[in-house]
């Protein structure tokens, strides 16, 4: 793999070519679609498979538009309006960009983005996004498991949560400037849920490098959590002994927990979980239990109460 | 005056509606144009209710007493964008699922305060009528101060529904509004008591 940077437009796979994706998709042929996605991702392509919802074999998943991806954007670091990302995040300078690997772990220091990327295998994986706000999208995303990173920065046996932050610089980010949410925006995740094979840090998506309001130039990805735990734009990775406060914990800790996974039976306080809109459809979906990703992630959160721990 | 002003009244209210149509037209709603629509039609409901209320304190204070004669456009406007704004929650939002309808108003706050306040605006726009007028005669105007629940109650639903989000400039903008305007009534009311309570 060359590096990011050099890769030639030309070799960029064009967006028609993921539009067709589709189609597999909607035949349902798993096998062909393995042959286009490695293995750990073919998994998660398949059309749904809620057998209590008649509507699955019609209403398979099929990316978003690159638009609409680019221009629906929850990052208050530009905005709090969707439009404002696409409008405001020019400024943010992506390169030159390095990462503060902090805590417990063998290899601490600062790591060029360069450096972080040599050695690492891009994969381009298509993976559902549900928000907390009931929408969702598909979303061909390029990137590397953050598992393979976990390993390589050796984390020390103490070490049982991860947190992430995201870049705090008004200038770059003029959002910051007011203080809706206690910046620098943190996230966490448990070391397990971290090395787990869907989590992906992710250096693009519809295989061109991350538009900035999408996150660039590194962005968590993790397919079974509502969305605001797919922390954009991070700068400092921390391994650490106690759980993490995340920044929407801290906002409003009754109406959002630390581990958020995707789940149709808790409610959020104003809403229903029950239901999504799908970006580009008319007709709500019925949301899928962690995401519709629970034949990989269940077994992570087995014996809890997921009422009590949401 | 109120004659020559009606038609720009007219363009005004309907302006945002237009937009909305054009903006559809050239495919410009957003990626979500259901939420993009309720969001909308929501703002002008609560942008024209605050007109109309703001039509008595304007006249104390400028004396102009046709601008009466444009306050039921505005709100029959400003009821016309809340029902839009309640159709589209219904019928597209939710395509009409009652179930879940019915959850919500009952489940969360800020639907019931949406819905209260489209229900105390409804009689008024009834009785919007100069057949009404006449025949409810001086309970007309009580009934019609039923816009001093509705307008505080549609501020109520905005703030609620976006206080989670921490994005609440705006709702507190109309809340003040609203207060500003309801509050601007007092003198008028103490003054017509004290004038009252001499004769």
């Amino acid at each position: 793999m060359p590096p990011y940077d050099d890769i030639p437009a030309a070799e960029i796979t064009p967006e028609s070519l993921y539009l067709d994706r589709r189609r597999f998709l909607r035949l349902g042929a798993a096998g062909a679609l393995g042959a286009l996605l490695p293995a750990a991702a073919a998994g998660c392509e398949q059309p749904r498979r809620n057998a209590a919802d008649p509507d699955a074999q019609e209403r398979p998943d099929r990316p978003t538009s690159y638009e609409d991806i680019t221009s629906y954007n929850n990052f208050y670091e530009f905005g709090l309006d969707k439009g404002d990302p696409a409008r405001n995040a020019r400024t943010l300078r992506p390169r030159p960009w390095s990462v503060a690997i902090e805590g417990l772990v063998a290899k601490p220091g600062v790591y060029g983005l360069e450096d972080i990327l040599r050695g690492v295998t891009m994969e381009d994986r298509i993976y559902r996004l549900r928000c907390v706000e009931a929408w969702s999208m598909v979303i061909p995303w390029r990137g590397f498991p953050l598992a393979d990173l976990v390993r390589r920065v050796e984390p020390l046996p103490g070490a049982k949560f991860v947190e992430f932050q995201t870049l705090y610089d008004p200038e770059q980010m003029p959002g910051q400037r007011s203080r809706t949410l206690d910046w620098p925006y943190v996230e966490g995740l448990r070391l397990d849920e971290a090395r787990h094979p869907l989590t992906l840090l992710a250096t693009g998506l519809y295989g061109r490098d991350l538009p900035n309001q999408n996150g660039a130039p590194l962005r968590l990805v993790v397919p079974w959590k509502y969305g605001f735990k797919s922390i954009k734009s991070i700068v400092r990775i921390r391994f650490v002994e106690r759980q993490p406060v995340s920044s929407w914990e801290r906002a409003n800790p009754g109406e959002y927990g630390f581990y958020s996974n995707v789940n149709p039976d808790v409610d959020h306080p104003r809403w229903s979980q029950k239901n999504e809109r799908r970006i580009g459809e008319l007709r709500r979906r019925d949301t899928l239990m962690f995401n519709g990703y629970g034949d990989q992630v269940a077994q992570l959160y087995r014996g809890m109460d997921l009422r009590r721990y949401f | 005056m109120a004659t020559r002003l009606k038609p720009v009244v007219w363009g005004l209210c309907l302006s945002p509606l237009a937009t909305l149509a054009g903006r559809g037209y050239l495919g410009r709603l957003t990626a979500n144009p259901i939420e993009y629509l309720t969001h909308q039609t929501g703002f002008w409901a609560l942008v024209l209710l605050c007109a109309t209320l703001a039509i008595t304190p304007l006249r104390r204070l400028t004396g102009w007493s046709w601008l009466v004669r444009l306050r039921r456009l505005l709100g029959l406007f400003a009821f016309g964008y809340a029902a839009l704004h309640f159709t589209i929650w219904l019928a597209i939002d939710r395509g009409f699922a009652w179930d879940d309808i019915l959850a919500d108003l009952v489940k969360r706050p800020f639907i019931t305060a949406g819905f209260a306040a489209l229900l105390l605006l409804l009689p008024l726009a009834i009785t919007s009528t100069r057949g009404w007028v006449r025949r409810l005669g001086r309970h007309w105007l009580w009934l019609h101060r039923l816009i001093y629940l509705a307008a505080p109650a549609a501020a109520l639903h905005f703030f609620w529904k976006r206080s989670s989000k921490l994005d609440v400039f705006e709702p507190v903008l109309f809340a003040a509004l609203i207060a500003l305007l309801l509050a601007a009534r007092i003198p008028g009311w103490l003054h017509h008591r004290a004038a009252a309570t001499r004769s």
